[in-house]
């Protein structure tokens, strides 16, 4: 499987998805630390891909996405965005709605 | 030309911007002193109108892809319209802290 494919599998087959620097316990940028954490406070489980691990993926989603910077955070396989919008989303409670959602259509 | 000055005038001529604001945030990161790699931008314009956040930030990340691809590592982005900028009172939310993650070892 090619990494395009890969990465269209990740998203499609999990709810809700982040790729980010570091994991949600141990996050090493402050942009993937506040997006994981909005995530967290949503309630659901969510699945990460620490891209410092998977370095085929930190080259390609960005070309995948046409989002060049991350993390990037997927919810019913579609980009929410980055840290910066996730976390506009959760204030607004728009993103725990989106999450709810997609979870109920994955069960 | 410093690549700050660079963001503000691609933004400029690319959206009319009624307020803009370029912050250099690389101080809060770990990259060598005066680096400029992460910024914030705050950006009120009417190009913004009817347009979701993801579209938007596309719209800034395109007009700037020769200043991302020239060193820039991180956009913190707050994009508004002129009527969201006035129900937000003209402020924007701060950055996150560094984790280092983006420093060279």
């Amino acid at each position: 499987m090619d990494v395009i494919d890969q990465i269209k599998e990740i998203v499609t087959t999990n709810p809700i998805v982040i790729f980010m620097k570091g994991t949600p316990q141990f996050p090493r940028c402050g942009f993937s630390a506040r997006a994981a954490e909005a995530l967290r406070q949503c309630g659901e489980p969510f699945v990460h891909v620490n891209i410092f691990e998977q370095p085929e993926i930190y080259e390609n989603l960005p070309r995948y996405a046409n989002w060049p910077t991350f993390p990037q955070i997927y919810v019913g396989g579609e980009l929410v965005g980055g840290c910066d919008i996730t976390v506009e989303l959760f204030q607004r409670g728009e993103l725990q709605k989106m999450i709810k959602e997609a979870v109920g259509k994955a069960a | 030309m410093n690549i700050k000055t660079r963001i503000e005038q691609s933004l400029a001529t690319a959206f009319a911007p009624q307020a803009l604001e370029v912050v250099n945030e690389s101080h809060m990161h770990s990259v060598p002193k005066d680096s400029e790699t992460h910024f914030k931008v705050v950006i009120v314009s009417n190009a913004f109108a009817g347009k979701g956040l993801v579209a938007r930030h596309r719209m800034v990340y395109q007009s700037l892809t020769q200043e991302m691809q020239s060193g820039v590592h991180a956009l913190a982005l707050h994009t508004y319209t002129p009527e969201e900028w006035g129900e937000r009172q003209s402020s924007a939310p701060d950055s996150p802290l560094c984790r280092g993650g983006g420093a060279k070892t």
